[in-house]
């Protein structure tokens, strides 16, 4: 059962990951290097932005439990939340923990999914930002049974 | 020349579903090689897609992306026919575009 | 009392129930990992170049694949896949794909076929043989493995790899065997099919070449022969050697009938 601690404490974690990669509250839409750059949890969670990103079941994000290789693991961002200009997808303890960015048009849905290396195992997250900057979050833990960076 | 991508986008009412698979190895800048020297980061940054030459899907990777990159999108609006391009631009400045036909 | 007592038993029984029915096994979630990555397989890269390089006028002869005979005449590619190793009598030997292409590669396009097999993977030439193997491979993918053994070579060959499958040696005593001899064995996470008999479609030999996620190659089955060896701590096979060549024969012909899913995804 979800604490409200938890759940804060969650919400935290995701600002400081977006707070970190430099999109939020102002989400620039050219590459911003400095968000793929972000750090650890750690670090990110330093550069605390203003409005915390709430957990949403309005966001999925899907994969497999257990990743037989961190090398490729699948992960699907998905949000049915209406005005999304933006979805990231996020591997907390990766050296950097942006995967990718994409931005939501008219003309795509909110479904992006790819493949992302992990270097151990991890919750995973999909941030879904809107148009006014407020940002929705789901995590998923992914087990990984052998590292993908480098073993 | 990098090698050519695997597009395919198949039509499902007014959407389509495009698959890419592109050739590049998204080398991300952690991994040491025999000697123990780090072998430098290598990726794919950007990534566009257009239907019919208008742009549909643009997106920012990192080099946690994995090698041969595989992505999946929805496309709205689109019918058997259309042209469907995506394009990729790495960190060395190389691109490549790859065309396929909405079918 | 006896009310509270079987009231608390259901509201146990309520409470842990559904905990284990919901629960998955190790094996069932590294499943559904695998079927994951089915749709957008990286070998289907490998194989898009495999087919152009068939086509593509190359080596010192200037001259295309379309004319190399993989046993089922000049230029067949489909259905070739599952019939191989065989023997050929032009080179009067039994091959598999990978040193049938090095024959053909030799012939027809003049190309040094001793340099190549030195060569290591994934490097020059070898990667040429990898792309064509992936490509021909795909050519029968979903057709069920047919191996002759009809000339009495192919049988030859047939109980060679056998006793190669069976024999213990290198400084862990291993064999083929040790891993892959018996069923429901398994390494860690990644089950170890029984190849002394049709582990099933897909499996074993139906799965080669194969695309590896963990390094990201495309390999073959010299490849995966090799580095069995390698992981036996046995000195390696010469590339296309008939030791290779023979365990390939016993593989195959031990599937016979199974359905080939070439190339096929891999941790």
């Amino acid at each position: 059962m979800q604490t409200r601690r938890d759940l804060l404490k969650r919400s935290a974690i995701v600002a400081g990951l977006l707070a970190g990669t430099g999109l939020f509250p102002q989400y620039a839409l050219a590459y911003n290097k400095g968000a793929f750059e972000a750090k650890s949890v750690a670090d990110v969670l330093k550069a605390l932005g203003a409005g915390a990103p709430t957990e949403s079941k309005e966001v999925t994000i899907s994969g497999p439990d257990i990743a037989e290789n961190g090398a490729v693991v699948p992960l699907t961002a998905s949000t049915t939340i209406a005005g999304v200009k933006q979805m990231l997808i996020l591997v907390e303890k990766n050296p950097a923990a942006l995967v990718a960015r994409y931005d939501v048009t008219d003309s795509v849905e909110a479904n992006f999914a790819t493949r992302s290396k992990m270097g151990q195992s991890s919750d995973v997250y999909a941030v879904a930002i809107t148009a006014d900057g407020k940002a929705f979050f789901a995590k998923k833990e992914v087990k990984v049974t052998l590292g993908g960076c480098g073993g | 020349m990098a090698d050519p991508m695997r597009i395919r986008a198949q039509v499902s009412g007014d959407k389509a579903t495009v698959r890419v698979l592109m050739s590049h190895e998204m080398e991300s800048g952690q991994r040491k090689d025999a000697a123990g020297n780090t072998v430098p980061a290598w990726f794919i940054q950007e990534v566009t897609a257009s239907l019919n030459g208008k742009v549909v899907l643009s997106a920012d990777w990192g080099p946690a992306v994995s090698k041969n990159p595989f992505l999946q999108f929805t496309v709205k609006g689109a019918k058997a026919g259309d042209k469907l391009a995506v394009t990729w631009k790495d960190t060395k400045g190389e691109t490549r575009t790859d065309e396929a036909t909405v079918s | 009392m006896l009310r509270s007592i079987v009231g608390a038993a259901l509201l146990l029984l309520a409470c842990t129930a559904p905990a284990v029915w919901a629960q998955k096994t190790a094996v069932q979630s590294i499943e559904e990992y695998r079927a994951m990555l089915q749709d957008g397989n990286p070998a289907d890269l490998f194989e898009a170049k495999g087919e152009d390089l068939w086509k593509q006028q190359r080596g010192p002869k200037a001259a295309t694949l379309e004319r190399c005979d993989l046993g089922k005449g000049a230029g067949v590619v489909k259905g070739a896949f599952t019939e191989l190793p065989r023997f050929f009598a032009d080179t009067q030997r039994v091959q598999d794909l990978e040193s049938r292409l090095l024959s053909c590669m030799e012939t027809l396009q003049g190309f040094n076929a001793a340099e190549i097999a030195k060569t290591p993977f994934d490097k020059g030439e070898q990667k040429t043989l990898t792309a064509l193997a992936t490509w021909i491979a795909a050519e029968s993918k979903g057709m069920k493995f047919n191996l002759s053994q009809a000339h009495p070579e192919e049988r030859t060959f047939y109980e060679v790899g056998k006793r190669l499958f069976f024999q213990r040696a290198g400084p862990h005593d291993f064999a083929c065997a040790t891993c892959h001899g018996q069923d429901e064995k398994r390494i860690r996470l990644q089950d170890l099919p029984n190849l002394t008999k049709n582990p099933g479609d897909g499996v074993g030999f139906a799965a080669w070449p194969a695309y590896r996620v963990s390094n990201g190659q495309m390999w073959g089955m010299q490849q995966r022969l090799n580095d069995c060896y390698r992981q036996q701590r046995f000195p390696y096979p010469g590339f296309g050697s008939d030791a290779t060549i023979a365990l390939s024969v016993y593989l195959g012909v031990n599937s016979q009938g199974s359905v080939s899913v070439a190339p096929a995804i891999k941790r």
